[in-house]
């Protein structure tokens, strides 16, 4: 691996690294075989959400940057990090009547295809903001602000996130989030209201097992071509739900561990699902100290561990819910990135691996873009 | 007329101006940063949350005294007084 400062035209894919000092690009053709890393973008800032915009002709990579002195914000940059805005207000900020604070942002999400000035992002405490003009103005949704539960949420390890938003491709009145700790939440009327879809999602820290809500849900996925179906990687426990979100099953059929953050939707195939099992609860590496991503084919049915070029020996790491992410090539690249700075990727649907970086800071996300003749010439 | 003294990663956001003047009477340190945050918002939103907190990790001196030792933010301001923001000593 080289090091490099900007994309060459020959370069395909793009895996936007996010660390807890920085933001790293990798960029590598269509072999997927020799990566060029550029970075740090953010030096010393915690970069927890990473997108890319590619509708309405865009190349537009979003990046969400927390200073540990001076707030967090979402930054932008058309020209794949050579230059970013930098908003002079702080774009992402609670109303001051709410009492709450921005802590964190944890994901970024652009709109549908057919709002390309709409995104939305997740944060800490746990709220969904929505911009209308491209990520200039941000505004909380206030029907999720105002929700009743909220006052019952409570944080989980990385505080109280909304890290997952979900938006269903054909109706624009329905997206579905999931809080940590506060599950998943669903609204059928654009964000105005919001019901608790959690029914068999098991709460192993409460009391009562299966509440309405208060799961700890780590990440939820779907596929664009069958958004009803969601799969759901718990605080203890894998589930599927096929009737958005209104019952869930338990899936955890031959895997080491039900305990993970990361999950990850093929991009072509429905039915196939990457998740990176963790030891729990404390302890949180890989079971038997062996590397392993485990992939379903059938939809939960069963799963399969995926080790060929992965470390199986003295291997605790740890992936995150962001860490793991795929391209969009015909043989779908699967990438992901661990605490301990290390970032894998396979080229050809998670059947063998490779190592692609090495010695970064605590990778806590990874998005790949797929970016062909966007990456302008250097 | 009051001193703000302002760390280099802020100047940026204050026309690139690393020491600002505020020549409005102001009675306490909130009262300085709201005349510094109606002239330079973007420095003020980094100093201070949504809440009008002083940021965590973020510490503002008044005559080389932290406020946080004093009466935070509604600490009386004398004329001709010197305030400094400055990053906190943060690990990690």
């Amino acid at each position: 691996m080289t090091s490099a400062s900007t994309p060459t035209t020959t370069d395909s894919v793009c895996l936007l690294v996010g660390t807890m000092k920085g933001a790293f690009f990798l960029w590598s053709d269509d072999a997927r075989e020799n990566w060029r890393l550029d970075g740090p973008h953010f030096r010393g800032q915690s970069i927890y959400a990473l997108a890319f915009d590619d509708r309405d002709g865009r190349s537009r990579t979003l990046a969400a940057t927390q200073s540990m002195h001076w707030g967090s914000t979402v930054r932008s940059s058309d020209d794949f990090g050579r230059t970013w805005s930098d908003a002079e207000r702080q774009n992402v900020r609670f109303p001051a009547e709410s009492g709450l604070a921005l802590n964190q942002i944890w994901q970024i999400r652009p709109g549908r295809k057919d709002e390309p000035g709409v995104l939305y992002c997740g944060v800490e405490p746990a709220a969904l903001f929505e911009s209308h003009d491209g990520g200039d103005y941000w505004s909380v949704v206030q029907g999720l602000l105002d929700h009743a539960h909220r006052t019952k949420w409570q944080p989980g390890g990385g505080g109280l996130c909304l890290h997952t938003i979900l938006l269903d491709p054909a109706n624009p009145d329905r997206m579905l989030i999931a809080i940590s700790t506060g599950g998943v939440y669903r609204t059928e009327d654009g964000g105005k209201s919001w019901s608790a879809r959690n029914h068999g999602v098991r709460a192993q820290f409460l009391p009562d097992k299966h509440p309405e809500f208060g799961q700890c849900v780590h990440k939820v996925v779907h596929h664009p071509s069958r958004p009803e179906r969601i799969f759901l990687q718990n605080h203890w426990g894998l589930y599927r739900s096929d009737d958005w979100g209104d019952n869930w099953h338990d899936i955890a059929n031959g895997v080491p561990s039900d305990f993970g953050f990361a999950m990850l939707m093929h991009p072509h195939d429905a039915e196939t699902v990457f998740i990176v099992p963790l030891e729990s609860d404390e302890f949180r590496c890989t079971p038997e100290a062996k590397l392993r991503v485990y992939r379903t084919r059938d939809a939960g049915t069963s799963w399969e561990p995926l080790s060929e070029g992965l470390p199986q020996a003295d291997a605790y790491e740890t992936v995150l819910r962001d860490g793991l992410s795929t391209d969009s090539m015909d043989e779908a690249g699967i990438y992901f990135g661990t605490r301990s700075g290390k970032v894998f990727g396979s080229n050809n649907d998670g059947s063998t691996w490779r190592e692609v970086a090495d010695g970064l800071p605590p990778v806590v996300c990874v998005r790949a873009v797929t970016v062909g003749a966007s990456a302008p010439a250097a | 007329m009051i001193t703000i003294e302002l760390p280099r990663v802020l100047a940026p956001f204050a026309n690139s101006n690393s020491v600002v003047t505020v020549d409005e009477s102001c009675q306490t340190v909130r009262d300085a940063l709201a005349a510094l945050g109606s002239r330079f918002p973007g420095v003020v939103d980094r100093v201070v949350d949504e809440r009008g907190d002083v940021r965590t990790h973020v510490n503002v001196f008044l005559n080389e005294e932290s406020i946080r030792f004093m009466d935070g933010l509604d600490t009386r301001v004398p004329e001709q007084s010197n305030l400094m923001i400055v990053a906190a000593v943060s690990g990690g």
